[in-house]
């Protein structure tokens, strides 16, 4: 980082301030509970102690206002996505989406009327997982790419001061 | 078999008091199915609930037979808790008049069951205390359970099948 460790000794590391914000951002991801067909019961499966999502930081949240992620998981029908909308929107800022499975990222095997075809149709998507219903692992692996994505994000101290906006990578 | 639509307690008991009424009487894999005149239904509904005991009104639904007439035909399931049996009451409703009387005059879980009728196939139930939307959202246009609704919804273009 063109700064001289040698004077500072062993128990000093040097970073920036976005690293820093993004480290812990990545490190705390607080999923709001909510699950909406049988992926939610995959989706408890990985936060059970024999996937443990604990250890990644992440602790599902019973409120939107204490959660920065929702993970959509299962079949979103055209009457439930007000409800997820308004879920979504009570989080506060940042905040990420995991569309999970089939179904949140498609529609699914619902092409029908009732069935919204992709939650990106309403909210916006960072990491989509496939799988009907994915496994563990894989929900591990979306949950390990939303981390990587965190970590490029820039501009992430300064738009929590109020300076500018937060700038996330191009895909 | 074809006798056990004969002898079928309710049968005869309909065929003593409201002949007229009466469509058509059928008999498959043991189940009794009697076709009335939707005019007729509550009359005949009130007759097997308090004279024949079927007491438990278990399921009220409708096909839909498009491009036929009369279209629709409600469904109605009974069963006897005492006498432990069932008979199915058919009832034709044509697309110029939906409307039959409503069954919550004599069962109670006719409400949801109407309304879920009502919902899916715009069948009017006159003197039902609260029809309104029970699984779709309120907003919603159309009837979605009748044949001549698209299956992917009213704003998407219908799938052609594969294209590669």
């Amino acid at each position: 980082m063109g700064v001289d460790q040698q004077p500072l000794g062993d128990n000093i590391i040097t970073t920036s301030l976005d690293g820093l914000v993004n480290w812990a951002r990545k490190s705390s991801i607080w999923p709001m509970t909510f699950g909406l067909a049988c992926c939610a019961i995959e989706m408890m499966a990985t936060g059970a102690s024999h996937h443990d999502l604990d250890r990644f930081g992440i602790i599902f949240r019973a409120s939107p206002r204490q959660s920065d992620c929702i993970i959509i998981a299962g079949t979103v029908t055209k009457k439930m996505l007000p409800v997820i909308k308004t879920v979504y929107e009570q989080m506060p800022e940042p905040k990420w989406v995991v569309a999970m499975g089939a179904c949140a990222c498609s529609g699914g095997i619902f092409d029908t009327y009732s069935v919204v075809q992709g939650i990106d149709e309403a909210l916006p998507v960072d990491v989509y997982i496939p799988g009907c219903p994915p496994r563990p692992e894989a929900l591990l692996f979306g949950l390990m790419k939303l981390q990587d994505k965190i970590m490029k994000e820039r501009n992430s101290f300064g738009s929590s001061i109020g300076l500018g906006e937060r700038l996330e990578p191009a895909a | 078999m074809t006798n056990m639509a004969e002898n079928n307690r309710a049968v005869i008991g309909l065929k003593g008091k409201f002949a007229s009424s009466l469509l058509e009487i059928k008999e498959f894999r043991g189940e009794v199915t009697v076709t009335v005149k939707k005019e007729d239904i509550i009359a005949i509904c009130k007759y097997l609930k308090e004279e024949l005991g079927y007491n438990m009104l278990t399921d009220v639904t409708a096909v839909d037979y498009y491009g036929k007439a009369p279209r629709f035909m409600l469904v109605y399931n009974l069963y006897s808790i005492p006498a432990k049996d069932r008979i199915r009451i058919k009832a034709p409703v044509d697309e110029s008049d939906t409307s039959i009387a409503s069954a919550t005059c004599l069962w109670n879980s006719a409400n949801f069951l109407e309304r879920e009728v009502f919902d899916l196939f715009g069948i009017n139930f006159t003197g039902h205390p609260d029809q309104r939307r029970i699984l779709m959202a309120d907003d919603w246009v159309g009837h979605p359970l009748r044949k001549d609704y698209p299956l992917q919804g009213p704003d998407r273009e219908p799938y052609k099948g594969r294209l590669s």
